[in-house]
């Protein structure tokens, strides 16, 4: 079998008496688009958090083109080639988007010129090209979700995390930033995305991870994982799966 | 080049004042003034750009004066070497106190205190060392040759400061225009979103200490010079740690014009004041509290700020004049 772009080995995270992430493993490969969902509180966040560097795992591995990288720090998988966005958007405030992405686009460059040229073209592949100039402070929430994007672009990373980048934004932006994030992915970019919008999971995943209190439920192809009772229960409660099974007889 | 037109037109400008008077009030108080706006601009760099604010700039100035002092005076080396080795000092130091601090991850109010209390615990240090001259302090020996540094009137002197602070200015305007600066002020505005993009914050912020120590160092070898005499108070003193802060705040932190703006303005002052209500011990720093109190509060991007915001005004009510009142 050929080594997984990214392969996680039964990691844990416990904060004191708190056990975020139980024993979690996973594999991504290459080029493609995978997904990992689960109810609010599963531990999605904390468990991209370890794989960014920004926490180190209290046990377990986290391997990178069969490369061990468990605790190194973010900056140096930045400079690997793994970059992500955060939930909450962090965008350098005082500085314009322009400013913003050329950050990122620093990775790879010196020069300040050269930086602000490869971060005009990112902008304009995420349509933030308008909006060069203006403060990131001013930005609508679905232009910021959009400037995370483009910061974490900006370094041209192999494997790209995204969390939440759909959150928060209304109908009509959703079907501006799916086409987006497939674009990225066509070019190469190999994406695991936390993702709620389940529409746009569908649409956009080739695999998908189910947590759910900490621990992987199951994991497959989008539209088997939606069927499974399992996941239906660990987003709806116990007994849930029938109850809609039962719902979906009478209306038969 | 485009971007040192300005730096080039202020220094000329500043150049021309001993031409213009002979005044030896004149003079002091512009070499006192340029002396902040050195001190300030280090500052600024960690300060204004690094968003790490350092209440213990005078742990670098007191170091630059010590080792030009102690160097000539106990070792007889001579004073433009014991200025060089005074810079290097004041950056070794800087380069110590934030590796500590920075590798533990020592922030905001944390990392303040911090450079406080070793700028105080070398104060206390200085205050009981034999070599240091402890209590009695330190006196540099009259010897008014130019190899020696020293110079019978004050217009070398203020050649000097102006040439260390047109030096600043320059430096700070090619850091803006950097990988390292970006990376300086992209940290200051978000740590982590920093790290994520692959930026070694530690090491940037590291850098950015030391720059900013040698140059805080850089006054303090000239406030040896110049004065000719210091002791524990003066050189390690908190007064230089506020003066170094006020200047860039008052003036505008994170920009290359801020400290010496400020340290004009701060200085007029306290002339003003020393004016009015005589030599009152403490005064001045009366006056400073407040005037850091109204700048933080009305004008938090200092008075290159409120120029700023001046200026957009002015030039979008030039652009929208020439419209026609619609409907």
């Amino acid at each position: 079998m050929v080594e997984p772009l990214l392969r996680v080995d039964g990691v844990s995270k416990r904060f004191g008496g708190l056990l975020a992430v139980d024993n979690v493993s996973l594999s991504v490969q290459s080029g493609r688009i995978t997904a990992l969902i689960g109810p609010n509180g599963a531990g999605k966040t904390t468990l991209f958090a370890t794989i960014s560097g920004f926490l180190t795992p209290s046990s377990g591995r986290i391997y990178h083109r069969g490369e061990d990288i468990t605790g190194v720090p973010p900056y140096r998988l930045a400079r690997r080639g793994i970059a992500r966005t955060f939930q909450i958007v962090r965008p350098f405030a005082g500085l314009t988007v322009h400013e913003n992405i050329a950050i990122g686009a620093h990775l790879s460059r010196r020069s300040r010129a050269a930086a602000r040229d490869a971060a005009a073209h990112v902008a304009q592949l995420v349509g933030l090209e308008q909006f060069l100039d203006k403060p990131a402070a001013n930005l609508t929430v679905a232009g910021r979700k959009r400037l995370e994007l483009a910061r974490a672009l900006a370094t041209e990373p192999g494997l790209l995390l995204l969390d939440e980048v759909l959150a928060g934004l209304n109908p009509t932006e959703l079907a501006a930033m799916v086409p987006t994030i497939r674009a990225i992915a066509d070019r190469g970019t190999t994406i695991v995305m936390i993702e709620h919008v389940m529409q746009a999971v569908m649409s956009l995943a080739q695999h998908v991870y189910v947590l759910a209190e900490g621990r992987i439920l199951t994991d497959g192809s989008p539209q088997a994982v939606v069927g499974d009772a399992r996941v239906i229960e660990a987003y709806l409660g116990r007994g849930a799966a029938a109850r809609l099974a039962l719902a979906g007889a009478a209306h038969v | 080049m485009k971007a040192l037109t300005p730096i080039v037109v202020v220094v000329a400008l500043l150049a021309t004042v001993p031409l213009i008077t002979a005044s030896n009030v004149v003079l002091n108080f512009l070499v006192v003034a340029l002396l902040t706006a050195l001190v300030g601009q280090g500052w600024n760099l960690l300060g204004g750009y690094g968003g790490q604010y350092s209440f213990g700039h005078a742990a670098f100035f007191g170091t630059g004066t010590y080792a030009t002092a102690i160097l000539q005076v106990r070792y007889g080396i001579n004073a433009w070497l014991g200025f060089a080795i005074g810079i290097a000092a004041g950056a070794a130091v800087g380069a110590f106190i934030g590796a500590l601090s920075f590798r533990s991850g020592l922030k905001g109010s944390y990392f303040a205190l911090v450079t406080l209390a070793f700028a105080e615990v070398l104060r206390i240090i200085a205050s009981v060392a034999p070599i240091t001259g402890a209590g009695v302090g330190t006196l540099i020996k009259l010897d008014l040759r130019p190899e020696a540094l020293q110079f019978q009137s004050r217009v070398p002197f203020y050649w000097i400061i102006l040439g260390l602070v047109a030096v600043s200015l320059v430096i700070m305007r090619m850091i803006e225009n950097s990988r390292f600066g970006a990376y300086l002020v992209a940290l200051r505005e978000n740590e982590d979103a920093a790290k994520a993009l692959g930026v070694n914050t530690t090491l940037i912020k590291l850098g950015a200490m030391t720059v900013s120590a040698a140059i805080a160092a850089a006054g303090g070898c000239f406030y040896a010079q110049y004065f000719l005499f210091i002791d524990a108070g003066i050189a390690y003193g908190p007064w230089i740690s506020i003066e170094a802060l006020l200047a860039p705040i008052v003036g505008g932190a994170g920009t290359v014009f801020g400290p010496l703006l400020g340290a004009l303005v701060v200085k007029s002052l306290g002339e003003a004041t020393k004016l009015v209500a005589g030599d009152a011990p403490g005064l001045d720093l009366v006056i400073y509290g407040c005037v850091l109190i109204l700048i933080v509060a009305f004008a938090p991007s200092g008075i290159a700020g409120l120029l700023r915001k001046a200026w957009q005004r002015f030039t979008v009510m030039e652009s929208l004049r020439p419209e026609e009142p619609h409907g």
